[in-house]
Parts: structure tokens; sequence; C-alpha cells
């Protein structure tokens, strides 16, 4: 066993550190308030490489490992959670479904565009009526012999707006319930696209999510991934990898808020001395900082899993489950430690409690984590 | 045209400082290590002369005088676009120690411009540049806060008390730079990272050198003093406590 990270990815986690720390440290209030896309940063991103870091350096990505994708997630989310999800739809949603089973001709067209960042994707699993049950797709894709016809809404579509490479999921064969779902690359300028408006919320307001309908929307044949009704098998082996960089998302976050309040504390006085040595808030520090060293040891392990081909569905959901209730309780501790100062903006720990609510609900809710690991611990 | 940038590997400047061996050494447990800010910028502006030169600027080589655990650090520039490295595998005990190496690297490569950041961030001797041009007989240029060159000829310009100063030199020559000379350090890229271990990395053995000097102790400064505010509006108590307490007026 070993716990040392290897001279790349200490390289990758500092480049990660520098950018988050130099470039999105100036503007993420401001953008935050006004819900304002991150264009310019996201350009850098994809100059850097971290939009397709994980696809291999045959189709224009980085061929990194998944433990380098962890390290980076986590410094950018230490500073801006809308950067890091663009980034973690991208990378391991979009990249990954199609470089894991897609044909060499989708690669070709769709996956190094998207790793080299000139194009963005989306992931449109979601719907008004399907959300943690994700079996029960209403958007449909009906086989008309050289091409498909969709027609449905999908909800809360992270890169929505700007992304322009879609993966939709869609039920051709509702007799075969889950096992009649297929899989679609679909391009946005395809008519009977129409993107609903920009979802106004209560954290991440810089990345852009929109619902996204299909009025008859043809769909070539080619562009349906692998084989008919492998849709929803698609959507679950993909999702297990996501888990991953969300995992890692609310890791940083988690870990941001607690290098703030560590600062802060060591900072403020009250009572005659520096807060840090009053137990109450030492002691709080010190459960921050375990929880947060086990989330970084669970997303480490599941990303370590995918490296090594193993199985990592339940290592992976266990990572997100704990990373996002952490992020959860650390983040609401980190704004309890600043009182009032914690309670406005200019010190961002109001924000990054903000950033960790969405973790336990994107990308599988903790609800359905637990319902991933109950299944796969009571079938050992 | 090749450009030569010598490189310190330098603590962290957020490392917190300690000494050992009764205060005579500085104790590096823990330490994580960067390339001097000060040569990171000379780097920078290598890099982005050899990117507008229309391949004018064949190469930019990094060098350092350290042991193997420096090579981390070397790779670090290789990442973001130094095209090789040469490592004089000796500890770099004082500045004209270091001089005298790389006056041996520029002797046995062919470099028109060497580059230098003005001082390092731990020992901030400022010595190196100036040393290195001396013992080659290069003219050198220090201060250099903007380096350009037009039809083959190089512009420098140079801070001095109250304004500036521009410069022009022949080729080879040393400059030593300062801020100002780029304004970010680079941020390497994956693909950089993934190349920098397939970039050479020369290993030299060191010549013959004496240091000329020896650390005898190294001290603590004085840890910062109480401070005493002042409620606004009372600017007589503020005099009056300058003026008899702290005796500065």
């Amino acid at each position: 066993m070993n716990f040392e990270l290897t001279e790349e990815q200490q390289m990758i986690q500092q480049a990660a550190r520098d950018f988050a720390q130099r470039e999105l440290i100036k503007d993420v209030i401001e953008r935050d308030t006004k819900a304002e896309y991150p264009t310019e940063h996201v350009k850098k991103l994809a100059e850097l490489g971290f939009l397709g870091m994980l696809v291999s350096e045959d189709y224009d990505g980085g061929g990194m490992d998944t433990i380098s994708y962890v390290l980076a997630m986590e410094e950018i989310s230490k500073v801006d959670s809308s950067v890091s999800v663009i980034m973690s739809v991208n990378n391991s949603l979009v990249c990954y479904g199609i470089e894991a089973f897609g044909t060499e001709e989708q690669k070709e067209k769709y996956l190094k565009p998207l790793a080299r960042g000139d194009k963005i994707g989306a992931f449109l699993l979601s719907e008004p009526e399907a959300g943690s049950d994700a079996t029960m797709q209403r958007t449909t894709a009906e086989d008309k012999g050289d091409h498909y016809l969709l027609n449905g809404t999908k909800n809360w579509i992270t890169n929505g707006g700007t992304g322009s490479i879609y993966l939709v999921m869609a039920q051709t064969h509702p007799e075969k319930k889950h096992k009649g779902i297929n899989t679609f690359i679909v391009e946005k300028g395809t008519p009977g696209v129409t993107i609903g408006p920009h979802e106004d919320k209560m954290g991440m307001r810089s990345s852009d999510t929109h619902s996204i309908m299909f009025n008859d929307v043809k769909v070539p044949k080619e562009n349906r991934i692998g084989e008919d009704g492998f849709g929803f098998k698609f959507a679950m082996k993909t999702l297990d990898g996501g888990r991953i960089g969300i995992a890692a998302q609310a890791l940083g976050i988690a870990s941001g808020a607690y290098e703030r309040a560590l600062q802060y504390s060591k900072e403020r006085k009250a009572f005659g001395t520096e807060i840090s040595n009053h137990q109450a808030i030492a002691f709080k520090l010190a459960e921050m900082y375990t929880n947060i060293e086990a989330s970084r040891y669970f997303c480490l392990k599941a990303a370590w899993d995918k490296d090594n081909g193993l199985p990592y569905a339940k290592s992976s959901a266990m990572a997100k489950y704990f990373a996002s209730e952490t992020a959860m309780w650390v983040t609401t501790e980190a704004v309890q430690i600043h009182g009032g100062y914690g309670y406005v903006k200019e010190y961002h720990v109001e924000r990054l409690m903000r950033e960790a609510k969405l973790t336990q609900i994107y990308e599988g809710t903790t609800e359905v984590q637990k319902l991933v690991i109950s299944r796969h611990i009571l079938n050992e | 045209m090749n450009i030569l940038v010598c490189i310190s590997n330098v603590p962290d400047t957020t490392t917190k400082v300690r000494f050992k061996d009764n205060n005579t050494a500085f104790d590096d447990t823990g330490v994580q290590w960067i390339i001097n800010p000060w040569d990171e910028l000379a780097l920078t502006r290598a890099l982005e002369l050899k990117e507008k030169s229309n391949g004018a600027i064949e190469s930019i080589t990094v060098a350092n005088v350290g042991p193997k655990v420096t090579e981390q650090t070397i790779r670090k520039a290789l990442a973001v676009g130094a095209d090789k490295a040469i490592r004089v595998d000796a500890e770099p005990k004082d500045a004209s120690y270091v001089a005298t190496q790389l006056a041996e690297v520029v002797k046995n490569g062919s470099y028109d411009i060497i580059m230098n950041g003005i001082e390092s961030s731990d020992y901030n001797g400022s010595s190196v540049g100036s040393m290195l041009a001396e013992l080659l007989d290069y003219p050198s240029v220090s201060s250099v806060t903007s380096l350009d060159i037009e039809n083959d000829e190089v512009k420098l310009v140079r801070e001095i008390a109250g304004g500036k100063e521009s410069v022009e030199t022949e080729l080879p020559f040393v400059a030593v730079v300062q801020k100002g000379i780029a304004t970010d350090p680079r941020i390497p890229a994956m693909r950089g990272i993934m190349m920098a271990r397939k970039k050479p990395m020369e290993v030299l053995q060191p010549v013959d050198a004496e240091p000329l000097t020896d650390f005898v102790e190294f001290e603590m400064p004085e840890p910062k003093g109480e401070c005493r505010m002042v409620e606004p509006g009372n600017e007589k108590e503020l005099i009056e406590l300058l003026h008899n307490e702290a005796k500065v007026i």
C-alpha cells in the first residue's frame, strides 16, 4: 500500500491550485451574484487541458488517471464549484461515456473536440418527472428506420446552454421498461431542439443549468451509443464514474471552507484570545479536519479502484455519500466559526455552503447512494 | 538563437522557516520546493520571446545546480515549456560556487542570452547573475524589467532610481531580471506535464570549486510587538505615544 502521490500527480494538483487561487478567486463572488457564466475561465480550462484530462491522448485528451482528476477537482472546487461542475460533466460523464462505449466514428467526430475543450458536452438524463428514478424516461426515441425521432423534455441540464454536444437518454421500447432506453449523441443546432430559460439556482450560480425540449428531433441511427436498449445501463455505468468527480467536488468545497475557518479562527479574538484557543472551536476544527481526511481517502480509493480496473460502483457511491454529507456539515460549521462574517458574501463560506447542498442532490442524491451501497452489501 | 535560464530550487514562499544544527542550516523537513519566483519570471519571458520569434529562438534550456531532489522543480520548468534541462549534481554551497558551475554549463553550450532572476527567495544573495557574467567575461545588465528582440537587436529596460534606463547590448550577454520582466508565471498544461519526463535532462558532474563564504549562524527576526490601537479622533494620543513611548518622532 502506498499513500504517496507521483510527481505528475503533485504537479497537476499544483497546477489546479494555481489556476483556482490566481484566476478563479478574482471574480468568483461577482459571477456567483450575477449568475454569470465563466466564459474566459472555461477557455483557460481547455487550454490547460483540464476539460479532457481523463481522455486518452489518442483522442486529444490528457491521458491522466482518475487520482489526478480527483486532485484537480478538489483544488478547483475549493474556490469555485460552478467551474468544477463544468469540468466534471464534460470529463466524467460526456467524454467518458463516448470513450468507453462509443464507436470509433463517434470518438473521432465528437470525443476529440470535447477532449480539447473546443466543444462542451451535456448529459441529459433527468426529466421533470424522472430524477432519482431514472427508469421512468418519458422522452421517447421512435425508431424510424434510418433515424430516430426524439420527443420530450429534459431538466436540470448542466452546460445546457453552452454545451453543444448532448448525450440524451430516451425510451425506444416502453414495453421493455428500462431495458428499452437508448442513449443518443445530439448536436445542439439540430432542428427541433429548444433550450429553456437559465435556472436561477441557490448555489453554483455561474454554471448554466437549463431544461431542454425535443420536438420531432431527427437523430441519425449512427448516433446511438451501444446496442439497442443499452441506454439505461450506459447511464448507470457512466454515473458511477461521475460520482467520483462530484465526491471530489464535495471534498474541495469542504476543504476550502475548512481552510478559511482555520485561518479565521487564528486571527479572530474573543474573550481575550484567538478563538482557535477555545475548545469549542478547536474541537470543531478537529472534527472538520478528520471528516475531510476521511472523505479524501474515500475519493482516492474510488479513483484508485477505477484506475486499476476494479469495480467502483460501491466505492464511488460511498465517496459521494460521505463527501457530500461532510461538505454540507463542514460548510455549515465554517459559517458558524465565522459568526456574522460567515453570513456575508465577502468571506466565501456562505457561498461554499450553498454549493455544498447541491452535491447531496445531483448525480444521485444521498438517498440514491445509500440505495446503491445497500444493494451491493446485501448482494455480496 | 538559444536562451539559457538559470533556476534555483527554493522553498515555497509560504514555508514556515526553521533551522537545525545549532542554527547553522535550514531545516528542510516537509518543505515544498518551487522554482525561485524571479527565475520563473525570467523563464516566462524567455518562453514569450521564443513564441513570437518565428523560429529565430531555437531552444530554451534551464540550468540548475542542485542534488537529484531538485529534478522535480526542474521538470516543472520543462512542463511549462522549456525544451531541455541541465542539472549540475552538487549542493549549491554559495553564490560563487553556483556561478562557477553555471559558467561551465555556458562554456559547454551555445547560448546567446543567459537569464537569471535578480535574487533567490531563500538566501537573497543577489550575486549569482553578475558573478556568472564576470566569470564568462560577458556583458551583463541588471534589474532588467523589459527584454525584447527587434531585428536581432536586444532592447532592454532597467530600473534606476527615479526612472528607467533603456539599454542595448551585444550577444551573448547575461540578463539579471527583476519583477516586471513578465506578468504571471505560467501554469503547466496537462500535455506539458506529461511531456516533461520525455524532454532531455542532462546531469553534469561539478567542476572543482570552493565556496567563498560559510554560514556561521542564522537568527530568526524578533517577533512583532503587540499592536496598540488608537481610536479615530485621538490623533493627539497617537502622537504622544509615538513621541514618548516608541520614541520614533
